[in-house]
């Protein structure tokens, strides 16, 4: 493979979570953390699942992942059952899970590494691309306790899109990140969606965030874990996080997420 | 300019410590409060040094000593880092060899000794086996600790770029317990150090003659220029190791992982 083709935005995966259901046995007894959840996830979809802690939204991303198994049912990538992590779905993570031992250039290489058809000067450059994408050059060589939290989840977000993945999974990416650091981050994701045309699953309990990125926005409640709801989030982009319309569809779903009763973790 | 300025006067203010440790020391020996037998002038112990190297008793002693510290702490830690990974990653091996290695790495290494005599008659096996002792136990603690205070979060990352269990462990799990690993190294070194010392001390080798023999020759013949002298070589080659061999690892953990100072 050349690198003009490794660099070629790559198609995106149709997911299928077809009734799924997953238990966590814990000190005070079973939680149903998936009760029997269906979802179709379209090639380039851009969806958010959103509920209260409990409810999930975390465990179904991991499914996705392959990370964890399904004690039933079945999630299928373009017909294909998920049974391992893989390339072709990459996870950020809440923490930026980047390691110190190896500098931002590094990190990003670190799934090229294990990609085969690359030599070690097109993986760097793979890596530079991405790097730039994420708007880090400067920083290519600078060691990660160096960067603030907004470019460490940068760099977590070049690493995950250095392999070229057909799905981008991200776990509450932002929660850790300030106001500002997070609004520029929800232009970046944006652009970067549209230009690498890649399926996006969000999770995040933060209603506006999840109206802000998701073509649809999918509402869990807890105990057991179900999908309750959705809702088409039809605005144009780049969208503003502080635009009235916005604020506007946050308010009705977090209206229907505090009919679940479990509100109480739901931030608007 | 400034950095070099500072660099220089902490230089400054180390010699004129050790300075003064040895004008101490002089004043002492002239005053007569013990006598000179007990306690040479700085002068013949640097006398004793220069005619020492001169001969080439102390370099090859020194070599000698150098030789089987090397050997045994390398070997110490070429076992020692796979044996904590193990004990880290399988209950089983953390049942059996991490409980044996808490235990022996109480043990002071010098205990070998008499064993190892009779295993392995005066050879260089035997100072070989002592230092390894004293040295893989610390090694294999250190890494098992490193290991399981890796977040678990780093081996979930490197599954979902697609990395297999021995990949993980050999270029996620081991560079994420570096800082443990290099700090149990130190440790292992100063036993390793220890332990040969006292087994040279203890056990006249005929297939070489290292310091620490020098420094008990140096006791039967009541020279204590000799005995001085020696501990001041010993004293020096540990400083020099801990400088050669840890400070570039220690150098880059701290501009890596951004902790403390260089």
């Amino acid at each position: 493979m050349t690198l003009v083709e490794e660099l070629q935005p790559i198609t995106p995966s149709k997911l299928v979570v077809d009734h799924v259901s997953k238990e966590f046995r814990t000190g005070r007894g079973v939680v149903k953390a998936l009760d029997d959840v269906s979802l179709n996830i379209a090639e380039a979809e851009f969806v958010c699942l959103v509920g209260a802690s409990g409810c999930g939204k975390s465990t179904l991303l991991n499914i996705i992942a392959g990370l964890e198994q399904p004690d039933s049912g079945q999630i299928l990538a373009d017909g294909k059952p998920i049974s391992e992590p893989g390339r072709d779905r990459m996870v950020m993570f809440q923490e930026h899970a980047l390691f110190p031992w190896l500098d931002v250039t590094g990190n990003v290489m670190f799934g090229l590494k294990l990609k085969p058809n690359l030599n070690n000067a097109e993986r760097r450059d793979v890596a530079r691309f991405y790097i730039k994408l994420v708007g880090l050059e400067r920083f290519a060589s600078s060691n990660i306790h160096e960067l603030s939290g907004g470019m460490k989840q940068r760099v977590a977000l070049a690493r995950a899109l250095a392999p070229n993945p057909r799905v981008l999974l991200m776990d509450e990416p932002f929660a850790a990140l300030d106001a500002l650091t997070r609004e520029q981050l929800y232009g970046d994701i944006q652009t970067i969606w549209q230009a690498r045309k890649k399926t996006i699953v969000f999770v995040t309990h933060n209603v506006r965030e999840a109206a802000c990125l998701g073509n649809r926005v999918v509402l869990f409640s807890p105990h057991p874990g179900r999908i309750r709801e959705e809702f088409k989030i039809e605005l144009d982009r780049p969208r503003d996080i502080n635009s009235v319309e916005l604020a506007e569809y946050s308010t009705e779903i977090t209206r229907a997420l505090k009919g679940y009763g479990t509100g109480e973790e739901v931030a608007e | 300019m400034n950095n070099f300025l500072v660099a220089f006067r902490r230089a400054l203010t180390c010699v004129a410590f050790f300075a003064a440790l040895i004008l101490l020391w002089h004043w002492l020996v002239q005053r007569g409060t013990w006598s000179s037998i007990l306690l040479p002038d700085p002068s013949a112990v640097w006398d004793y040094l220069v005619g020492a190297v001169k001969d080439g008793t102390l370099l090859s002693a020194a070599a000698v000593t150098m030789r089987r510290l090397l050997i045994g702490y390398g070997i110490g830690i070429v076992l020692g880092i796979p044996m904590g990974l193990l004990t880290a990653r399988f209950r089983v091996f953390s049942d059996t060899i991490g409980v044996l290695a808490l235990g022996l790495q109480t043990l002071p290494s010098v205990c070998w000794v008499p064993l190892t005599l009779l295993w392995f008659g005066q050879t260089e096996s035997a100072m070989l086996f002592v230092v390894v002792m004293g040295s893989l136990w610390s090694m294999v603690i250190a890494t098992d600790n490193g290991v399981r205070n890796v977040p678990p979060i780093f081996s979930r990352a490197a599954r979902t770029m697609g990395a297999k269990p021995i990949y993980t462990l050999l270029f996620v799990m081991l560079p994420a317990s570096l800082p443990f690993i290099v700090s149990g190294m130190k440790q292992g070194w100063a036993f390793a150090w220890r332990s040969l010392m006292a087994a040279e001390i203890y056990v006249t080798i005929l297939t070489g003659f290292g310091l620490g023999q020098l420094l008990d020759n140096g006791r039967a013949l009541s020279a204590m220029d000799q005995v001085i002298g020696i501990m001041i070589v010993i004293i020096v080659i540990g400083l020099l190791a801990d400088k050669i061999l840890f400070s570039p690892w220690e150098r880059f953990l701290h501009r890596r992982w951004g902790t403390g100072r260089a």
